[in-house]
């Protein structure tokens, strides 16, 4: 493979295979029969209008989750495919919790175990198919897809039977404690003085940027991200290395389960307060577009999950704007991207290297 | 006893209703991961399939018209697939999530900007969609016990897709076990340096592969929306794409196991609304949403390789690189 200088490799290719995507994303707009301009200038409108921003960056909150636990798989050549599950059992742990210690426990550290049982349960839902991948020799994609599904007729069970909210029919618990929650930044806002508009921003967009610095700190600066490094780049030096490659595929697993699990913080505990059926709505697979984009670096992750949640709040106003075009472009953009920024990702590589060669000889 | 049997065919008829786009979506990965492609975009195929028979059908009343979209909707598709995977040599699974949401929102939009109905096409009339079909002397011999009702009930009285299903598994073996393209296109997936050395295209047999593969996913979409069903209904393939893949996986790559697999998780996928409200000693409650995803759960057991074992062909996923 040619080898570009990074600035090019990381700063320019991005977005080559960003306008890419848009521009494909365009011609299907077209030839459903509206101008593509008009489309994106209802997209950017409604993602970075005033009252909208809180909007963008709530829905970037569960990309960034998302995005974070596929990357740091990724850095171990580890496929997870199962953050969608994941996350779902993340809000069971925090459901749990919550239902649970409601009664015994001040609301501040019912929260606080509440966090700790989303990481816990989105882990250990990945911790299986690690241990499964490094000890038994069956493929992470495969049983990272079974898990999504397993994880789903749990949750159907769960939510229609033993935990559903007693007389009522629809498949989702009782409302938790009003003294268990995330508290929304226009509260805190207001608390300090500031008017903000309502949105249903809340704690944890903060602590997802924490996520981001945590992920940044293990794989570049601790001895167990060099090992996820080192398994990425080939795992027979990393084994020869004297690197313990199975225990660390499964950490990075358990690792990427509890980031996968965090989403459910900003749904479950944030915004809904109670657990309902498919609260994940695909943004797990979304997380997979997002780290691709973000060349799975953190700040990368950062920016495309700020991208991602503006395509999808931008994406709801589209459904007023338009008669014929509706959100769900956003998930034609998505799989683009994931198409153009992933699986095509080197398609430009040689004609960008051999551009970079034609303007350096021309200058020497 | 005679209604007990004709209770167990209606069961067994059900199981192969059911089973049919699960059969055609695993021969479809079968053919291409033989060939060394992955192929976690069946789902995306099967929907594409789906939304473009019964798009076409709804616009020119045709299921011929359908069933000819489906095939072209789920071959552009795979297309696309191949066109990352081999000619780019780009990440396989990567590009089979891409097809998956791709078709996804594609579908919906599409859907929305032709017939304004929420993602849904409008629903399809008798005419539009394929009929079952009478076997020859079905009522005739319905009498004769045992083998009647099993002629009448069972093999009888289907549409097409679902013969064309059932016919797809000796196809596929006799294409794969038995011609010349056969065994390069499995050499591709075993061991392409051979193949090439051999002087063969690597890349136009995977291609071949994938088409074949996108043929059947078409097939299976069509099934779902012109022929089980009546129109498209968005996300309608409700994962029997990746349903389809654990078969695959739990029959071991091989046409016949494969196909016993999809009968049993079309048979479980009947069973299971059937069991709604019984009780089963010890247990209490049967816990249906539990009952349907055991094959998933049943694949995670043979992959982990506690009963038999599950090798993939050894290519599988490895882009090939020809060397100059």
């Amino acid at each position: 493979m040619t080898a570009l200088p990074r600035w090019l490799d990381t700063g320019v290719l991005p977005v080559v295979n960003l306008a890419l995507a848009l521009l494909a994303a365009a011609v299907v707009v077209a030839l459903v029969g509206e101008h593509p301009l008009d489309v994106f200038a209802v997209l950017l409108q409604g993602a970075f209008a005033p009252g909208s921003i809180g909007y963008t960056l709530y829905y970037a909150t569960n990309f960034i989750f998302t995005g974070l636990a596929a990357a740091l798989a990724f850095q171990a050549r580890l496929f997870n495919i199962g953050a969608e599950g994941q996350a779902m059992l993340g809000g069971l742990g925090v459901a749990l919790a919550c239902l649970s210690l409601e009664p015994v426990l001040p609301g501040a550290l019912v929260t606080v175990v509440a966090i700790v049982g989303a990481a816990l349960f989105g882990a250990a839902w990945a911790v299986v198919p690690g241990w499964l991948q490094a000890y038994r020799g069956s493929h992470i994609v495969i049983t990272t897809i079974m898990f999504n599904f397993l994880a789903s007729g749990l949750m159907v069970w769960l939510l229609s039977g033993p935990m559903m909210r007693p007389g009522q029919g629809s498949p989702q618990t009782r409302l938790f404690d009003e003294a268990v929650r995330l508290p929304a930044v226009h509260d805190l806002l207001r608390g300090l003085g500031f008017e903000a508009a309502r949105s249903p921003l809340n704690l944890s967009f903060p602590f997802a940027l924490l996520a981001c610095a945590a992920v940044w700190v293990l794989i570049w600066r601790t001895k167990f991200g060099y090992a996820l490094r080192a398994i990425g780049h080939s795992e027979e030096a990393a084994r020869y290395a004297g690197i313990p490659v199975r225990r660390a595929v499964v950490v990075a697993m358990a690792l990427s389960g509890a980031l996968a699990g965090c989403m459910a913080l900003n749904e479950v505990l944030g915004v809904q307060h109670k657990l309902v059926l498919n609260f994940s709505a695909g943004y797990g697979f979304t997380g997979i577009a997002v780290a691709l984009m973000g060349r799975n670096h953190p700040l990368g992750i950062l920016a495309a999950g700020l991208l991602f949640g503006a395509l999808f709040q931008g994406g709801a106003e589209l459904n007023f704007e338009f008669e014929t075009i509706t959100h769900e472009l956003a998930l034609v953009i998505q799989g683009l991207v994931i198409l153009f920024s992933g699986a095509l990702a080197y398609m430009f590589t040689p004609w960008l290297a051999r551009l970079l060669l034609v303007r350096s000889t021309g200058r020497g | 006893m005679a209604e007990l049997w004709i209770d167990i065919l209606a069961v067994l008829d059900g199981a192969a209703r059911l089973a049919a786009p699960l059969i055609l979506c695993a021969m479809a990965g079968l053919v291409s991961e033989r060939s060394g492609i992955v192929d976690i975009g069946l789902e995306g195929k099967l929907l594409a399939g789906a939304f473009a028979a019964a798009a076409v059908a709804t616009l020119t009343g045709s299921p011929w018209a359908g069933l000819a979209a489906a095939l072209a909707a789920s071959v552009m598709l795979a297309l696309v697939h191949g066109f990352a995977c081999i000619t780019h040599r780009g990440e396989q699974i990567v590009s089979g999530v891409a097809v998956n949401i791709l078709a996804l929102g594609m579908t919906v939009v599409v859907a929305n900007a032709l017939f304004r109905h929420g993602g849904h096409t409008p629903p399809l009339g008798a005419q539009e969609r394929f009929s079952s079909l009478s076997l020859p002397l079905a009522e005739t011999l319905r009498g004769v016990p045992v083998l009647g009702p099993l002629h009448a009930e069972l093999a009888s009285g289907h549409n097409l897709l679902v013969y064309a299903a059932f016919l797809s598994v000796p196809l596929v073996w006799w294409l794969l076990w038995r011609t010349r393209f056969g065994l390069r296109l499995r050499a591709a997936g075993e061991l392409p340096e051979a193949v090439d050395s051999a002087g063969v295209s690597v890349s136009a047999l995977r291609y071949r592969g994938i088409l074949i593969a996108g043929l059947l996913c078409g097939l299976a979409g069509a099934y779902l929306s012109v022929a089980h069903g009546a129109g498209f209904v968005r996300e309608m393939s409700a994962g029997k794409g990746f349903l389809a893949l654990a078969a695959l996986i739990f029959g071991r790559w091989r046409p016949l196991p494969v196909l016993l697999a999809c009968l049993l998780f079309g048979l479980l996928d009947t069973v299971a609304p059937r069991l709604q409200g019984m009780d089963l000693p010890l247990v209490g409650p049967v816990p249906v949403a539990l009952v349907s995803v055991l094959p998933y759960a049943m694949t995670v057991v043979l992959l982990a390789g506690f009963f038999g074992r599950a090798a993939p062909p050894r290519a599988l996923g490895r882009p090939f690189l020809k060397e100059h």
